[in-house]
């Protein structure tokens, strides 16, 4: 069986109308095989996207996708609770905990681990798999050694990150609202200035992180097109693509059309750095190497 | 109509839980007024693996007969996250912990705490700062489910906050931080040094790791760089810090500056009472890497305050700068305009 694809959620915050649009594009036109909808990074956000999720969801339906809904990562008020449990009693819709309380509050049914859940080892991935978990999307910085171990170990679907900028941290700090000395409590929604997150360079403007509100990801994007075949074989099941503000209809497409092996890999990866003008690449973790590196070939 | 206030309810006396990198700043700790010091193996195995650090297993075997000796408390922090494939040096390191006697372990790894629950069941378990459980569903989760005893709270909650959580999660109890090192981050949640070096703070457990810092002189001064990148530039007439990440110097929007956090520690004796009010349990310092006079002062200083605030005397006047990161000071996310 060959592997599947995921279009993540979306991690920045773009306009409620763009947002949509993206999802009507990606369910009309993307070869990818589930979507995620959801804001997982502020609750100050989610507000405004609320009254596009039901058209959203049901056009991604219609078109065949699977849909899940995208917990917060990190959960500090009643309030964000509140929005989890109505989000994990939908039982038409599978859910992504992002938080552990999310897992929690959903354990006896089925549900996604997401990738900003601590997996690093067998005990764990068994623990949230007893629990209800039917798909686990490893955290970035696992090693192939790893990644393929546990593979090996798994019951549930093992996803990994392959595409676009990696999220890093996150903190209940925003730091979108500090660098214009603001806080978040009254942070003008400033972090929807930077659609596809903030640059952050060194002090000899070397290109490093990247800030999207309260949320640290990595200036350069996962590029994992030169490791699917070989991930493929060591037992990953899916390979998810993180939405940026570039031509993801695309981009997906290039991901589809290396795993069918349709397209030699430096060809996917001439179109990619095409439709991804100014953009360093990156697959390092999964050569157990620093997150920022791009690796050719293991020696 | 009467007016009568309920009687506050009685202040509980926190514990004060002291760093020790070594068996030297154990007895500092101890004798300085710890009730309980928190140590790790000299492995991988807890977040501040670093070079000439740490116990080996006769050290830690001596090092709580000392505490016991004295009424005080040892946890041992096993708190990185097993390898895939590896398990073992973890599973032998709570099992360790459970023979020498120690008075509870600090694990952060669902699997690991899951290890220890099952086969260790006489073991207290304390949920780590590492695991962030930031809501009362999520501590709720690890208590119910595998028994822990006490959860060390992340710092990215308001006292407020803190309060609120102990009132829903009562009687479970809570620790928090009230000095030194602090990350920004919400913790264990964090992979920027290993974006920079490739060493995981939540794998190897160093964050920043002195084998991938360099310090190269220019003409201007000093440039500091963690794993390649330049995380800060000092002036020849200023001292060089440190380059933990999150405490460096970045342009964004074409401005310099600490985007994340200044080279600051955290330091709350002046909010002290608000933190014993707000129900924690413990409190907390930071700096197993830190040396034994650091230790005895601040153990000392955090001590007297505890000591005052329970007697409801007022805060001793306790001048803490020349320890702190930088000279500076912050009570970080315990206030909320710090976010």
């Amino acid at each position: 069986m060959t592997a599947k694809l995921t279009m993540g959620p979306v991690l920045f915050n773009w306009k409620p109308e763009t947002l949509r649009d993206f999802y009507f594009r990606i369910a009309d036109e993307a070869p990818v095989d589930t979507v995620h909808v959801g804001e997982v990074v502020c609750s100050k956000r989610t507000p405004f996207f609320e009254p596009y999720i039901a058209p959203v969801v049901e056009r991604l339906q219609a078109a065949g996708k699977e849909v899940v809904l995208s917990s917060l990562a990190l959960i500090m008020s009643e309030r964000e609770m509140a929005a989890a449990r109505s989000l994990a009693s939908d039982a038409e819709v599978l859910v992504e905990a992002n938080d552990i309380s999310v897992a929690a509050i959903t354990a006896g049914r089925p549900f996604v681990a997401g990738a900003l859940l601590n997996i690093y080892n067998e005990g764990t991935l068994a623990a949230l798999e007893s629990m209800g978990a039917i798909r686990v999307c490893l955290p970035a910085e696992l090693s192939g050694d790893a990644i393929a171990a546990l593979a090996s170990a798994a019951k549930s679907e093992i996803e990994i990150q392959a595409f676009g900028r990696l999220p890093l941290a996150i903190s209940a700090r925003c730091y979108a609202a500090r660098a214009r000395q603001l806080t978040k409590d009254a942070c003008q929604y400033v972090c929807a200035d930077d659609p596809d997150g903030m640059e952050v360079e060194t002090l000899d403007e070397i290109p490093f992180l990247a800030v999207n509100g309260t949320q640290t990801m990595s200036s350069h994007y996962m590029d994992l097109l030169p490791d699917l075949v070989s991930l493929r074989a060591r037992g990953v099941s899916r390979f998810r693509l993180w939405p940026q503000n570039v031509d993801m209809v695309a981009v997906s497409g290039l991901f589809r059309a290396v795993l069918d092996g349709r397209m030699a890999v430096a060809e996917a990866e001439d179109q990619l750095a095409g439709l991804c003008p100014g953009v360093q690449f990156a697959n390092g973790y999964v050569h157990g190497r620093a997150g920022h590196l791009f690796v050719e070939d293991d020696e | 109509m009467t007016t009568a206030q309920p009687a506050p309810a009685p202040l509980t006396r926190p514990e004060l839980v002291c760093p020790a990198g070594t068996p030297a700043a154990l007895k500092s700790a101890i004798d300085a007024g710890a009730d309980c010091v928190y140590i790790g193996f000299r492995d991988e195995t807890n977040a501040r693996n670093f070079p000439g650090l740490n116990f080996s297993r006769r050290e830690m075997a001596e090092g709580i007969d000392y505490a016991h000796g004295r009424g005080a408390k040892v946890l041992v922090a096993v708190n990185t996250f097993p390898r895939a494939g590896r398990p073992e040096v973890w599973h032998q390191a709570v099992a360790d912990c459970d023979s020498l006697k120690a008075d509870g372990v600090i694990l952060a790894d669902i699997g690991l705490i899951d290890h220890a629950a099952r086969h260790h069941p006489n073991l207290r378990l304390h949920l780590s700062v590492q695991a962030a459980a930031s809501n009362p569903d999520a501590i709720r989760f690890y208590v119910e489910r595998y028994g822990i005893k006490r959860v060390v709270l992340p710092r990215v909650l308001t006292v407020q906050e803190i309060a609120e959580v102990n009132s829903r999660i009562a009687p479970i109890e809570t620790e928090v931080f009230v000095f030194g090192g602090l990350c920004v981050m919400a913790e264990g949640r964090c992979a920027l040094s290993s974006y920079a070096t490739g060493q995981s703070p939540n794998i190897n457990g160093a964050c920043s790791p002195a084998c991938d810092v360099r310090y190269t002189e220019t003409s201007e001064g000093i440039t500091s760089e963690l794993g390649g990148f330049t995380i800060n530039k000092f002036a020849h007439t200023e001292p060089a810090g440190y380059p933990t990440l999150c405490k460096g110097r970045f342009i964004a929007n074409d401005k310099a500056s600490y985007l994340f956090e200044e080279p600051t520690s955290l330091n709350t004796l002046a909010i002290l009472p608000d933190l014993i009010r707000a129900g924690v349990t413990a409190f907390k310092i930071e700096g197993r890497q830190r040396g034994r006079a650091y230790v005895s002062a601040v153990v000392q200083a955090f001590r007297d305050g505890v000591d005052a605030v329970m007697a409801g005397k007022s805060l001793p006047d306790i001048d803490l700068d020349r320890i702190t990161e930088g000279g500076k000071q912050t009570t970080g996310a315990y206030e909320k305009a710090w976010r």
